[in-house]
Parts: C-alpha cells; sequence; structure tokens
C-alpha cells in the first residue's frame, strides 16, 4: 500500500476529503465576514453566533413545525438574515462614525447575548438533525466512501460561493457595491441608496452564515455553542487570505480545510492551530494577506 | 488634585479594613486580581488604543505555569510567581511582535487568534491537566516566613502587590515612554515622521501589559487554588475588555470599578439566573459600545471637567 509519512494514501486523501468539507463552511462563512467587513468596515463577531442560529433555526424548524431540509435551506438563511439587518439598522448603524474596533465590540456582545438565550432554551448539549432521505447513502471513490451528504455540502458552498463572486465582481448591482466600498458619499451622490444597500449587504452576508450553520446541521451536533470557536478560526481564514478580498475568502477557506485536514493524519495534535500558525508565518511574511492590498 | 487624595485616601481606607466588614476575603482577592488584570489590560486599549482579544492567554498560561511549578515542581511561592510571568512575558514578546505589524481590529483578529492558539497548546499539554485544569495549588509561604493559607494574610499581601502594580502602571503612563505612548495614539503616522520607532514603542507596552496580566493570573490561581481552561478562554479576553470599558478605558481608577462591578454579577447571578449571565453581560457590552464608550469613571471626569473648564486634570 502506498504510504505518505508513514500513513497510507487513502486514510490522507479521505481526511483530505473532510478536510475540504471543512474548507467549504470556512470558505461560506470568511465570505459573508469579508462582503460585510468590504462595505461596512466592521468585524462581525456575531458570525458564528449566526450560523449557530441558521442551524438552531432548521431544527427548531423541523422539529416544532415539521418544515423539512430543503425548505429550511431557503426559509433558515431568510429569517436569520432578517434578524441580521434589525440588528444592522438598530444598533450597527450607530457606530459608523466612531473606530471600528466598537462594531467588534458590539457584534461580540450580541453573540454572547445569542448564545446565552439559546443555551438558557436548549440547554448547552447537542441536538442531532438528520440528514435528508434524499440525501443519505454513500459514494465509492476508490480511495474511500464519501457520504452523499458530504460531498453536496462542498457542492452547495461551493456553487453558493462562485454565484456570490459572480455577483459582486460582474453584475450592476455588484458594481454599485463596490463602488460604495470605495467612495460612499459619491455613489450616494450619484443617486444611489447607499444606506439601503448596506443593510441589504450585512443581510446577505449574514444569510450566508445562516446558510452555512443548515448546511452543518446534519453533519455537527447543533448546539448554542457551535459558532463560538469556528469564528476565531474564520478570522484567521480571512486574515490569511487579507481582510476584504472575495476571491481570498472562498480560497482560503477551502485550501486552509484541506490543510487542516491533512494535519489530521500526519500530526493530529496540531490539527487545532495549525490555521493559527499559518496565520501568524503569512504576517510575518505579507502583514496584508495573501490576497489583500496594503493601504 | 485635592479631590483626587481624597478619593484615593477613602479606597485605600476601605481596601485595608474590607476584611473587617464582614467581605470574604477570598472574593475581594479575586476582584484585586482582576482589577490587575484590567488595569494592565487598560495600558494598551486605554492608554496606547490597541484592542487586544487574547489578554486571556498571558492571565491563563501564567497562571498555568505558576500552578505547575508551585505543585508538581515544588517551587515557593515568590519563585513561582515569576516563573509565571516570566512565561507571560516571553508569549507578549512573541504574539506581541507578530500583532503589532497589523492595527486597529487587525490587531483585534490577529491577537483572538493567537490567544486561541494559546488556548488549543493548553487544552492539549500535559502540564495543564486538560479538561479538569490545575487543582489544589498550594498558597505556600513568604520567604518561609509568613503562612499564605490565611486568607486575611493572602488579602493584604495581594493588596500590596495590587498597590504596587497600580503605583507602575501610573509611573509608566506619565513616564517619557508613556508620552511617547500617547503621541502614537493621537497620531501614528506623525508619530512615524517623527523619527519614533512606533512598532517597537507599541511592543514594549504590549510586552508590559502581557506581564502585569500574567502576574495577576498567577495571583489569582494561588488565591483560588485552581486554573482551568476559563482562564485562559475566549471569554476571559471578553470580560477584561468589558471591565475597562464599563468602567472607563484611559482612566486610571476606571478598570477596577470595571472589574468590581463584573465579578460582582458574575458571582451573584450565576446562581439566580444561570445561563442567562452571559446574556446580561452581552446586553452590558451592547450598552456600554452604544451609549457609554467613556465608561463610568470617564463620564464623571468629564462631568467635573465641564464644571470647573479650568481644572482639568
Amino acid at each position: 500500500m502506498t504510504t505518505v509519512f508513514g500513513v497510507p494514501l487513502p486514510a490522507i486523501l479521505g481526511q483530505m476529503m473532510l478536510g475540504l468539507v471543512n474548507g467549504s463552511f470556512y470558505a461560506l462563512l470568511s465570505l459573508g465576514l469579508a462582503v460585510i467587513f468590504g462595505l461596512l468596515g466592521v468585524v462581525n463577531f456575531a458570525h458564528g453566533a449566526f450560523y449557530m442560529l441558521g442551524a438552531f433555526a432548521a431544527y427548531i424548524g423541523l422539529a416544532s413545525f415539521g418544515i423539512n431540509y430543503w425548505w429550511a435551506l431557503l426559509l433558515a438563511p431568510l429569517a436569520v438574515g432578517l434578524l441580521g439587518i434589525l440588528m444592522e439598522r438598530l444598533l450597527l448603524r450607530h457606530l459608523y462614525q466612531v473606530e471600528p474596533v466598537y462594531g467588534l465590540l458590539l457584534t461580540f456582545g450580541v453573540a454572547l447575548i445569542a448564545e446565552g438565550v439559546m443555551r438558557s432554551q436548549f440547554g448547552a448539549s447537542g441536538k442531532s438533525y438528520p440528514v435528508p432521505s434524499l440525501l443519505q447513502g454513500g459514494l465509492n471513490l476508490g480511495f474511500m466512501v464519501l457520504p452523499v451528504y458530504r460531498a453536496w455540502v462542498i457542492v452547495a458552498s461551493v456553487t453558493v460561493c462562485g454565484v456570490t463572486w459572480f455577483l459582486i465582481e460582474r453584475t450592476r448591482l455588484g458594481a454599485r457595491l463596490r463602488a460604495a466600498t470605495e467612495n460612499a458619499k459619491l455613489v450616494q451622490a450619484f443617486g444611489i441608496n447607499v444606506p439601503l444597500l448596506v443593510t441589504c449587504t450585512f443581510g446577505a452576508g449574514v444569510a450566508l452564515a445562516a446558510l452555512a450553520g443548515v448546511l452543518a446541521a446534519p453533519i455537527v451536533q447543533v448546539s448554542p455553542l457551535m459558532g463560538s470557536s469556528l469564528v476565531i478560526v474564520v478570522f484567521a481564514v480571512v486574515v490569511i487570505g487579507g481582510m476584504g478580498s472575495i476571491v481570498g475568502a472562498i480560497v482560503s477557506g477551502l485550501i486552509l480545510g484541506l490543510i487542516e485536514g491533512l494535519t489530521k493524519v500526519i500530526y493530529p495534535e496540531a490539527s487545532n492551530i495549525v490555521v493559527f500558525v499559518i496565520m501568524a508565518v503569512v504576517l510575518i511574511w505579507r502583514p496584508a494577506g495573501l490576497f489583500g492590498k496594503e493601504h | 488634585m485635592r479631590a483626587q487624595i481624597a478619593v484615593y485616601g477613602v479606597l485605600a481606607a476601605v481596601a485595608l479594613i474590607a476584611p473587617f466588614l464582614g467581605l470574604y476575603p477570598v472574593f475581594l482577592m479575586k476582584i484585586l486580581c482582576f482589577a490587575m488584570f484590567a488595569c494592565a489590560f487598560n495600558l494598551l486599549l486605554g492608554f496606547s488604543k490597541m484592542l487586544s482579544f487574547g489578554h486571556a492567554a498571558f492571565f491563563g498560561a501564567s497562571g498555568y505555569v505558576t500552578g505547575w511549578l508551585v505543585t508538581v515542581q515544588g517551587w515557593g511561592t515568590i519563585a513561582g510567581i515569576l516563573g509565571g510571568v516570566a512565561v507571560a512575558l516571553l508569549l507578549g514578546l512573541t504574539i506581541g511582535a507578530i500583532a503589532v505589524r497589523r492595527q486597529g481590529i487587525y490587531f483585534a483578529m490577529i491577537t483572538l487568534a493567537l490567544g486561541q492558539l494559546v488556548f488549543f497548546v493548553c487544552l492539549q499539554a500535559d502540564f495543564t491537566g486538560g479538561e479538569n485544569g490545575l487543582q489544589g495549588i498550594p498558597r505556600g509561604s513568604l520567604l518561609g516566613l509568613i503562612r499564605l493559607s490565611n486568607d486575611r494574610i493572602m488579602y493584604y499581601f495581594v493588596l500590596a502587590v495590587f498597590a504596587a502594580v497600580y503605583l507602575l502602571i501610573r509611573r509608566i503612563v506619565h513616564s517619557p515612554f508613556g508620552q511617547v505612548l500617547k503621541a502614537i495614539r493621537a497620531n501614528e503616522p506623525r508619530a512615524v515622521s517623527l523619527g519614533y520607532k512606533v512598532d517597537r514603542y507599541k511592543l514594549m507596552a504590549f510586552v508590559l501589559s502581557a506581564s502585569l496580566s500574567g502576574l495577576a493570573g498567577s495571583l489569582k490561581a494561588l488565591v483560588l487554588g485552581f486554573v482551568t481552561l476559563s482562564d485562559v478562554s475566549q471569554t476571559n479576553s471578553g470580560e477584561v475588555i468589558l471591565m475597562t470599558l464599563l468602567g472607563g478605558s484611559g482612566t486610571f481608577l476606571g478598570p477596577v470599578i470595571g472589574a468590581g462591578v463584573v465579578v460582582t454579577l458574575q458571582e451573584y447571578l450565576s446562581d439566580l439566573v444561570g445561563a442567562w449571565v452571559s446574556v446580561i453581560i452581552g446586553a452590558i457590552f451592547v450598552v456600554c459600545v452604544l451609549v457609554f464608550r467613556r465608561g463610568f469613571v470617564g463620564e464623571i471626569q468629564r462631568l467635573f471637567a465641564r464644571r470647573a473648564p479650568a481644572a482639568r486634570d
């Protein structure tokens, strides 16, 4: 049997596949963060909480209202996105005049509130969410049997990332968004409603996080704390990719997922920290991140 | 100035007789340790405008090292504390050297990520006891003479260290070094153009803050007799931010008051409301950031400054 570093090749490929699944979540989450940061200049600490709320929305929908997975995929991001819009309108809006760190602190507070509320309602233990019947079973890839659901997660995330990239880089709406990022006042003077654009962008970024949450629900345990450590990894991913860079967020999300998967076979003890170590190295070598520009 | 002396006089008197007022000494010591932590943190946030989101790393790591040295290696109390602080200093030097390369929001995210790295190392390393943490850390004695197992004696020891740290921080802020930090805070490009090696000053402030945070963590480990993962967690990093913000960042007394409020809230609320504590803490965060950015002491100072514009400190 072929081995690499004394580890059988199929095991490596298998872990890389699972790493790619994690990478899909990183990509979706860091994409939303990057979009929000690009336009609002706010680092959304509540991103992990919105991811968690997306998963819970799916769980509650199924348990209490019989809403199936496919509808949850549509409705949960909508509902959580609305919550995000509410937060932007009621709270974040007041902070655009002060330093951006206050936005980070505010969203940190919101994350604590969201996690605390869910914990008092559902307890700290995880809830399981069934894999939809259409996506059960496995695909035999020769070196491993990949559960169909995980393959679906990769395909769905990459598609959503691609569509978002297209919307921002290749459409008229995206052009306005990018213009508003460069110079909000000028764009406003051209008669474009920038505050509305900002609100909708924030809502969309939050909806992406919630979508990631729904996609994750059947794989991970749905729990109030599922987003709190994930969001820090995603921050590191965004720093590595270069803040505000859409392509950087997607690419580095997927690649870091892969690297994390590889680390799990080669040196499992380091799998939790490898992303942070890479971040440190990238910062020493290229302080603006791999895809970022130094301002 | 006279009012300031009066305030400090009253505070010192209260601190000295507090254990005889029926207040639980361990609780008071916990407040003092977190107040020290918040003051050290304030050196960065308040006086250098760097928001570190990973300060629990220094607090927790130092606590772990002190606990391990005292419990497993049989070191004395003072040596154990110094060992912990030395580790916090080196950790501060490493993390700071990476983080000061970026400013503002990036600085916050980088310190957060590196703090999380330290958390995972503490989770997996052998000497930290993993999920259980370190238990039964003895307080030992001072130079083999004064036994610290007595809560009141320990209280005065912690109070003395706290007072020393507090005065040291005041001294640092008012020193030429502190004035350079102030200049960097006000206008960094200008400080660069004046020829100051800005990154080096920021790193020095970071290392100082990290070491003093470590000292607070070591003392806390000795006071309570245990160190757990929550000491190095991001929640702890968040709480020290809240203490500083709530009391008033950039003021000397603010972090002390903030620490008192937050520790008291946690101590009494967690029994009453359970998981809602984090909701309450989160709500205070939101209110603080939205309408109360100066904090308690900052607001009071503004009130006095308005009344007597000529007599500003």
